[in-house]
């Protein structure tokens, strides 16, 4: 086994699965944990003190991800991301990661600094800015799904 | 028509018919 691809997997999947366990925590716990809190006057606990690290850990994992990925392709990155024959798979995969990582840092992180009050913002920019993050947070965990079946069936697999 | 990514059901069906759609693509066209 060759050393570096080798290493780039590892990288890969470690950060991959800290990637996408942190946004189905968000998704699945986070989303309506806050609403129970909110509703009972707890909702600072989270969002000062879980939020932010959370979101540290989310966002970095999501690049980590991308580059080990990018590396672990090598040779391969430009036949996967034009869909060749035989890489259109992983090709497909590595497409979906590509549009969540641009999700994470175009859309969820900019809004979720506005919701934490980590950037000044309205009321009314805060009510946009968290429906922007909460459809684009959803959309990465549908996205996740096919992104992952492509990702573990995707690598040389004849469909 | 409700959006179906405001529910985490919607959600998990959403990615389940796309996983569906993106593996026939690939079979069929890609491959």
């Amino acid at each position: 086994m060759e050393l570096v691809p080798a290493l780039a997997r590892w990288v890969h999947l470690l950060a991959g699965v800290m990637w996408i366990g942190l946004l189905y925590y968000f998704n699945f716990v986070q989303a309506d944990a806050m609403k129970a809190a909110t509703a009972d006057g707890t909702a600072a606990g989270i969002s000062k003190h879980v939020a932010p690290r959370a979101l540290f850990f989310f966002r970095w994992s999501a690049v980590v991800t991308w580059l080990a990925g990018a590396t672990l392709l090598g040779a391969y990155f430009v036949p996967a991301f034009t869909l060749s024959k035989g890489y259109a798979g992983i090709g497909v995969g590595a497409w979906l990661g590509t549009i969540m990582l641009l999700n994470v840092w175009g859309i969820i992180w900019p809004n979720q600094k506005k919701i934490l009050g980590l950037k000044p913002a309205t009321d009314e920019e805060k009510a946009k800015a968290r429906r922007a993050a909460f459809l684009a947070s959803r959309t990465n965990t549908m996205l996740s799904m096919p992104m992952l079946f492509f990702m573990a069936t995707g690598w040389h697999h004849a469909f | 028509m409700k959006n179906p990514l405001d529910s985490l059901w919607g959600t998990v069906i959403s990615g389940l018919v796309l996983t569906v759609i993106l593996y026939e693509i690939v079979k069929n066209f890609l491959n």
